[in-house]
Parts: C-alpha cells; sequence; structure tokens
C-alpha cells in the first residue's frame, strides 16, 4: 500500500502523495514469561514486521483476533510501546527512535483513544482538568485551556455547562466523548483510537462511529482505527489490515477486501461475523476454523505439551487453521504480495 | 421430564425481581413472562442494565438475600418459586444447567477439569467414581476436545479460552439437563471461536432436544440461534416475537432503532448511522410512563405519563409488543 495505490486521488483533506504516517517492518519482542521456577520462556514476537501507510484524512483499520497484535502495533505508532525494530515516519520523519525530550513537540500530532472511557479518565479530575491538561504541559494559561475545553466539549456533543463534573457522572458514551475530547485538544493530525467504541451499548455505539466521523470531515484527522469488530470497521475505514498472529496477512481497499476477501483468514473472519438478518444466516455458508488464534494454543495442540514457548509456528503461521494449507504452507512463510488489487499474505490467496 | 404435550418445557409469568439498595429498592426485572419449548432457543436481547441476566440468574434460583423474587417459574409444569435450597440444588445443574461469560472464573483453578465434571455428575447421579470419571472423558470429546483424555488431566489455565468454555459446555450437559441457560457464552471469545461454540451449541441442542435460553446483546448471534426472541429495555419486556418476523418487521421503536444503528457486514451504506439518542435509563429512579420515551422519536405525551403494557401485535400471540405506537414509524424511519 505504498505510492503505487490510488487510493489518495480526490479524498478531501489529502495533501498530495505524501503519508502523514508511514510504518516499515514494525517488530515488537517481549520476554518470555518466567516460570514458577523462574526460567524465561521463549521471548513472544508479537508483531512481525508490520509496514503500511496512512495519507492525511484517511482511516486505516486494523483488525484482528485477540493476541494479533493490533494494540501493540498501536501503541507503538504512539511510543507508547518502544518498538524492538523498524521505523514509524510521521510526515517523513521517523519518531521511532527519537528520545522522549525530542518527542514532546511532535506528541501532540498524535494522540489516542481508549477503549475503556471510565477507567482511561483519573476519577478524581473533573472534565475541564482532564481535557485541558495537555494544554497545561504546553504551557497554556488556566483561563485559555479552559476555554479551549469548553469549545471542545461543544464540538464532541457533551454540555459544555458540565465541564466541573467527574466522571463517574457521566454514562459510558459521554465518558468516550470526554476521552475523544482529551485526545482532540493538542490539534492532533492523527488519532490512534483503539476499539474506541467496544465497550460501549449498541445503542450508543453509533453515537460515536458518527461523532468521529464527522470530527475526521471537519478536523481533517486521520484515524487507525483498530478493533476486532468487522461491521464497525468496514464502517469507518477507507483501507483495512487484517492481522494474524503478528503479522498483516491482507490489506488494501475497503470495499473490495471486504466485497472479495483473498486470504482465506479473511475470509473465514468475514463469514464468522453473525449478521442481523436470520434469513441471510440460515442461506450462508460459514467456514468454521479449527482450533484457535493463540500461538501457544496451536502449540499444545499440536504438538501435544502445555505451555510450549510461544513461537509462531514454521511456515505460514496461519497454517494449522487453514482450510486450504498444502505442503509449501508448513515450510514456507508466505510474504505480502499484490493480489486482486491489494496485497496477501498467501500462496493460494483468492477461492 | 415426562410433561403433558401442550405444558412448555419452561413457563415464566409475572416475573420481578427487586433488590434493595442503599439508595431505595430498583426493580431489576419487571412482569416478565415467556415460554421455552424443548428444542427451540429463545434469544434475550438487551444491553447492560436491562434486567437480562438478573433473569437468567432468577431463573435458576440463584439470587440470595437482598433480591426480592415474586411471579412464577414452571419447569416442566413444576413451580420452582418456593423451593428450598436442597430441593432446588436437585433441579440446578441437573434439569436446568447453565454457562456464563467467563468461563474461567466459573472453573475452580485447583482442581482438574476431568475432576469438575466428575464431581458434578457424580453429586446428581451419585455415580461411582470410575463412572463420573469416564463419562467426564466422554462428555469432553463430546464437546470437541481433542485428546479428550489426557485434557480432562488438566487444569482450567491450562485451556484457551474457546477449550474452557467448551468443557463449561461439557460440564452443564453431563448430567442431561432439560434447559440449558447460555448468559453471553461468546462475547468474551474471538469471532472464529464464537461461530465454533454457537455451532456446538446447535448441534448439541438437536441432537438432545435441550431448550435454551440464550442471553446476548448481540442482535447477529440472536438471528443466528433464535427462534423466539424477547428484547428487553429497562427491566420489561419491549417486545417478543419470532425471530424472522422480529428481524422483517420490529414493532418498538427500541428493536428499530438498534437494527437501524447497526454497522453491518452486509451493507455498502456510507453515510452517518441513524442512532438512537441517549444512553439506557436508570433503575433507581424509573419514569411513570415508557422507560424508551426519552429517547424515543415517536414518543408523545401519552408516552411518558402511561406506562405500555404487552399488547398482541400483527397476527397477534406469539408476537407482542408494548408501545402505545407499535409498528408505526417516524417520517425519518419510512424513507429508510
Amino acid at each position: 500500500m505504498t505510492a503505487t495505490t490510488t487510493t489518495a486521488a480526490g479524498t478531501p483533506g489529502s495533501t498530495g502523495a505524501e503519508p502523514l504516517l508511514s510504518v516499515r517492518d514494525l517488530t515488537m519482542t517481549f520476554p518470555g514469561k518466567r516460570s514458577v521456577t523462574g526460567r524465561r520462556g521463549a521471548p513472544v514476537r508479537a508483531v512481525d514486521g508490520v509496514s503500511f501507510d496512512l495519507m492525511p484524512g484517511r482511516t486505516l483499520g486494523l483488525v484482528g483476533e485477540s493476541g494479533c497484535g493490533k494494540s501493540t502495533t498501536g501503541r507503538m505508532l504512539v511510543r507508547l510501546l518502544e518498538p524492538t525494530s523498524g521505523t514509524v515516519a510521521f510526515e517523513g520523519r521517523d519518531i521511532s527512535r527519537l528520545s522522549q525530550r525530542a518527542l514532546r513537540p511532535l506528541r501532540r500530532n498524535i494522540q489516542m483513544v481508549f477503549q475503556d472511557p471510565h477507567s482511561s479518565l483519573n476519577p478524581r479530575q473533573t472534565v475541564a482538568r482532564i481535557i485541558s491538561d495537555p494544554l497545561l504541559v504546553r504551557g497554556w494559561s488556566a483561563g485559555d485551556a479552559r476555554r479551549r475545553a469548553a469549545e471542545l466539549m461543544d464540538l464532541v456533543g457533551l454540555i459544555p455547562e458540565h465541564i466541573d463534573r467527574y466522571p463517574h457522572e457521566f454514562s459510558g458514551g459521554q465518558a468516550q466523548r470526554i476521552g475523544i475530547a482529551r485526545s482532540l485538544s493538542t490539534s492532533p493530525r492523527l488519532i490512534v483510537a483503539d476499539e474506541p467504541v467496544s465497550a460501549l451499548d449498541v445503542s450508543v455505539q453509533a453515537q460515536i462511529v458518527n461523532l468521529m466521523e464527522r470530527l475526521r470531515a471537519e478536523l481533517g484527522l486521520a484515524y487507525v482505527f483498530i478493533a476486532h469488530d468487522l461491521s464497525v470497521v468496514k464502517r469507518v475505514s477507507d483501507r483495512v489490515a487484517v492481522m494474524y498472529l503478528g503479522r498483516i496477512v491482507e490489506i488494501g481497499d475497503r470495499a473490495s477486501l471486504y466485497e472479495t476477501p483473498q486470504h482465506p483468514y479473511t475470509r473465514a473472519l468475514l463469514s464468522a461475523v453473525p449478521l442481523p438478518d436470520p434469513a441471510a444466516e440460515r442461506r450462508r455458508e460459514r467456514i468454521v476454523l479449527l482450533g484457535e488464534p493463540s500461538p501457544s494454543s496451536q502449540l499444545r495442540s499440536s504438538r501435544g505439551g502445555p505451555n510450549r514457548p510461544a513461537a509462531p509456528p514454521p511456515g505460514c503461521a496461519f497454517h494449522p487453521r487453514c482450510f486450504k494449507a498444502r505442503d509449501i504452507c508448513r515450510t514456507e512463510r508466505p510474504v505480502l504480495r499484490p493480489a486482486a488489487s491489494r496485497e496477501v499474505a498467501c500462496h493460494f490467496p483468492g477461492d | 421430564m415426562a410433561a403433558a404435550a401442550n405444558t412448555p418445557l419452561l413457563h415464566v409469568r409475572d416475573l420481578c425481581v427487586t433488590f434493595t439498595t442503599p439508595r431505595g429498592p430498583v426493580r431489576a426485572v419487571d412482569s416478565l413472562g415467556f415460554t421455552v419449548d424443548a428444542g427451540r432457543t429463545l434469544g434475550i436481547v438487551g444491553e447492560s442494565g436491562s434486567g437480562k441476566s438478573v433473569t437468567s440468574l432468577a431463573l435458576m434460583g440463584l439470587h440470595r438475600g437482598g433480591a426480592e423474587i415474586s411471579g412464577s417459574v414452571a419447569l416442566a409444569g413444576r413451580e420452582l418459586t418456593g423451593l428450598s435450597e436442597r430441593q432446588l440444588s436437585a433441579v440446578r445443574g441437573r434439569r436446568i444447567a447453565m454457562i456464563f461469560q467467563d468461563p474461567l472464573s466459573s472453573l475452580h483453578p485447583y482442581y482438574t477439569v476431568g475432576e469438575q465434571i466428575a464431581e458434578h455428575y457424580r453429586v446428581h447421579f451419585k455415580a461411582r467414581r470410575a463412572a463420573a470419571r469416564a463419562r467426564a472423558v466422554d462428555m469432553l470429546g463430546e464437546v470437541g476436545i481433542p485428546e479428550p483424555a489426557r485434557r480432562a488431566g488438566e487444569y482450567p489455565h491450562q485451556f484457551s479460552g474457546g477449550m474452557r468454555q467448551r468443557a463449561m459446555i461439557a460440564m452443564a450437559l453431563a448430567c442431561e439437563p432439560d434447559l440449558l441457560i447460555a448468559d453471553e457464552p461468546t462475547t468474551a471469545l474471538d469471532v472464529t471461536v464464537q461461530a465454533q461454540i454457537l455451532e456446538l451449541i446447535a448441534r448439541l441442542q438437536q441432537e438432545r432436544g435441550l431448550g435454551v435460553v440464550m442471553i446476548t446483546h448481540d442482535l447477529g448471534v440472536v438471528a443466528r440461534v433464535a427462534h423466539e426472541v424477547l428484547v428487553m429495555y429497562g427491566g420489561r419486556a419491549a417486545e417478543q416475537a419470532p425471530v424472522d418476523e422480529l428481524f422483517a418487521d420490529p414493532a418498538h421503536p427500541y428493536t428499530r432503532g438498534l437494527l437501524d444503528s447497526l454497522p453491518r457486514l452486509d451493507d455498502a451504506d456510507d453515510g452517518p448511522l441513524p442512532f438512537i439518542p441517549g444512553s439506557p435509563p436508570s433503575l433507581l429512579a424509573p419514569a411513570p410512563g415508557c422507560a424508551f420515551a426519552p429517547r424515543c422519536g415517536r414518543a408523545a405525551a401519552r408516552c411518558a405519563d402511561v406506562r405500555p403494557e404487552l399488547e398482541p401485535y400483527g397476527n397477534g400471540p406469539p408476537r407482542t409488543a408494548a408501545c402505545h405506537f407499535a409498528g408505526a414509524r417516524t417520517a425519518e424511519e419510512a424513507t429508510r
């Protein structure tokens, strides 16, 4: 998904061919867990060579199941985690190796919205304080910061008169609006949103999805939208990357990826999502995968012993669950290659 | 088990659950009634605070002090409310089994999975240890756990999330219950694993003629597994309908709002999603009228004052809806 693709053409908010965010070979290795005897297990490669570009004003959806590395990727983008290797370039400048001090002036450009709105807000701070804190840190006067906080509350659909209330006085949806207002206080260009609606009630999710869409249009924001819910991701994204065990297995334009998924994992994932339509559900052909996506459970089932080191299987990481796997899949790891107007990491893409 | 042909497997009438809290009584479930027949699945849908989980615990008689329960819960014609704890425990786990959202917190970490299933079976059937152990291994195999004899000797932490839920299902079904209550059984699971578990429940239901109560917030799950649906809002039934009719012609504005506001995989639309304004109601200070009225685009003055009762809708029973304007569309909805 580099300059060869044409997705940026004619996009409002796009400032030309320069990506806002350019990620190359991003990798995160965590040390293995200590057992009761104090011995460390083998290191876990949570994210393994992830690369993508994001144009200004666009949304990249990052989907996958638990343990696929999507949240770890998001945290590396905002430098909440230090990548083991690889680069994260923001407006052409690699920020993955900057010191915290050198990073500080850039931080205002990249902000994060978290999953659980209540636990990501300090219960002892008023909304005024929560939203204006990033501004006070940047040297704004208390009066200016408070005025800005009230403006932001209005922008995200909160009542500015509630500025001196505490988080517990707000419902889940309203608390997520506070989290979004806080992320907007420094006028960022990019927001990394990690499961921003999955803790919310169904009837409230649409409000927040619409809010994020409106803000993107009004403020020219770009999003990395991380979620396990494929329906929500479809709604908000321009491009979608599907992750499996630390790697991107398929990445491409939203419409074509959802209409003609090429990677068997993407196909299985889409077919597993229950549709709110009983007639369609009865007609539907589902691909039911064996096993589960965690590397350790795969090793348990394939090698028989519990708690084996969490290394991905050789060859394609998906092959133990894949309905199309052949010999080459067990020995040779497929790389991302162009297939059907997108990139797919599979030896046998398509039907 | 051998109930008369027209006695439903589960018949709930006028169920109310009230909790005493420091801030006053909270009626978490109010005047709920439904039936479940053998081999059928009732989906109970609702958001947080709708009373769906409180309902499931009331069916199992699992509310202790602090909860006041009235109404009737009859299993194959036998009244369960008012039974002593001792009488209840002969029913619970034996005739009615339950699985929960988080299987790890429902399994004991100190005992092997096999021991826990065997124990459960032994208690109800006075079986010998060896027989119970064999039963546990059989059940693990039946729910699709590979190498069941070996896995029976492992502890819950050695199981993955999906395997734990399979183990819970094995335990729930070890005593051949008539009714399975599943409270958000796949909410903590990945979507590919959810598909496996839903297929498993459907297969076991067919083989055993189980009645299933599936409690969920996910309308997709309901569309996939349910035969009949009960939509709950603010502790009360908003509407009840066979699954196809509910999705084709939702009678209650809340159900319609929920369905419209879902982002859908099978939808190419890109504009802003229709949404329900506001948030789910607080049960501490219930409104005198319809609980949904403050969020309802169809609400008129009488909705705030007069609580709508469940009335027959469309072709009548089993369809009912609790709305003064059941089935009526707002101008905006009519254009969709």
